[in-house]
């Protein structure tokens, strides 16, 4: 383990310069796709995610790797570590097409409502006593 | 080789080099890190739950709060400062954290007063963070009264023109395009929705009211940035207990030296990681 003293007093100096100007250049990003610095500028949503899930991975790579130490550990516990994590990948797959689902449904009722609200219920000779689903 | 074989399975393991004895260490790390590490991933876990369900919430909504005109507002009256003051918390959080990695470097020189001048920088900058959460909660409860159950900042889905101004940032005859947000003010206990005429789209002409946001906004907002504070807030605690201990000596004379120190600062880089995650999908995304 490769631990002088006054170079990991360096490499921490380090990491935390470049992780204090990846903060900085996410935030710039952020409020340059949105149109705060030039006017009229926009950049794609879904660029900006990407790009802003890039930049806050690889500070989590620096602080868990360095910070941590993770780094230095040996392949077996950064891999019980580790790997459980990427379990998440499809729970946070799932959750989202599932979010979005609900979404759809809520517009479909809503739209279902508002159909039935203007029809006429004279073609079958009865009266319906309609009711409104209250969504929210 | 199949006598062999059999002998070895007789002798139950007695010639593996000691694997079954005990004492060795695959994973060349103490127990109190190693535990420390499944901890730090079972709560791992905890937070991306809930980070997860803010983002099956925020699909399901048609509209969200634009965090850059939520969070706008930065101590001394200034308004229209987007993330400005989110960005300042974040550095308070990075420099606790190198102030702590520099304290457990100092405990591996088994430098005392090093060891207990980092870790009052830390503990400075986790109280400072926490500060800072106490500040934005109160701009928000107090002063833009957003609860859990009530969310004042909508978004506009059509073009229009305000009827009344609310006497803030919003005029009489202020036009808005769809995309464009609003913060809803209270006025003596009372919510004054503006009134606006809508200006294109199937409802022209019609006049309507502001609308609260997505109500599972706020609910989300305080029970996740409330639980990393928590942890923030337990953290100074751990860190301030250490702190005493590394003062009266207690690890000089432990075997293992300023391991207590590492373990702690474990914990500390990862409430500084989940930070990173809770920024990415509240502030920037």
């Amino acid at each position: 383990m490769a631990h002088d003293y006054e170079t990991s007093k360096k490499l921490a100096l380090k990491i935390i310069t470049i992780l204090g100007v990846i903060t900085l250049v996410e935030v710039a990003f952020a409020l340059l796709g949105k149109g705060y610095i030039i006017d009229g500028f926009h950049i794609t949503a879904w660029i900006m995610g990407i790009l802003m899930i890039a930049f806050s991975a690889a500070k989590a790579y620096l602080i868990i790797y360095e910070f941590m130490h993770m780094k230095y550990e040996v392949p077996g516990l950064v891999k019980s570590v580790l790997l459980p994590t990427f379990l998440l990948v499809w729970g946070i797959i799932a959750f989202l097409y599932e979010g979005n689902d609900w979404g759809n449904r809520r517009d479909l009722i809503e739209n279902k409502n508002d159909e039935k609200r203007f029809e006429q219920p004279a073609e079958t000779g009865m009266i319906y006593e309609i009711k409104e689903i209250d969504l929210y | 080789m199949a006598t062999d074989t059999l002998k070895h399975t007789e002798v139950d393991h007695q010639n593996d080099d000691g694997s079954w004895d005990g004492a060795s260490e695959p994973f060349k790390a103490s127990y109190g890190k190693l535990m420390m590490w499944y901890f730090l991933l079972s709560d791992a876990f905890t937070f991306a739950g809930f980070l997860i369900s803010y983002g099956a919430l925020r699909m399901s909504s048609p509209s969200w709060p634009v965090p850059d005109f939520v969070f706008s507002t930065f101590p001394g009256g200034i308004h229209h400062a987007p993330l400005l003051f989110v960005t300042l918390m974040t550095f308070i959080l990075l420099a606790s954290s190198f102030t702590m990695v520099r304290a457990v470097q100092e405990g591996h020189q088994e430098n005392k007063k090093g060891v207990t001048f980092w870790m009052i920088l830390t503990i400075v900058g986790g109280l400072g963070f926490l500060g800072c959460q106490a500040w934005e909660w109160n701009t928000l409860i107090g002063g833009e009264s957003v609860s859990y159950h009530t969310n004042p900042f909508g978004t506009h889905t059509e073009s229009g023109v305000y009827l009344a101004g609310d006497g803030h940032d919003i005029e009489e005859g202020d036009t808005f395009v769809p995309g464009d947000s609003y913060l809803i003010h209270k006025h003596d206990g009372e919510w004054g929705n503006l009134p606006y005429q809508v200006t294109d789209g199937p409802d022209t002409g019609e006049i309507k009211e502001m609308e609260f946001g997505p109500r599972a906004f706020g609910a989300l907002f305080f029970f996740i940035t409330g639980f990393h504070g928590f942890h923030v807030f337990s953290g100074v605690i751990f860190l301030i207990i250490i702190m005493v201990n590394v003062i009266s000596g207690l690890y000089e004379e432990r075997r293992n030296g300023y391991e207590m120190v590492e373990k702690i600062g474990l914990y500390w880089h990862f409430v500084d990681l989940v930070w990173v995650f809770v920024f990415l999908v509240f502030y920037l995304l």
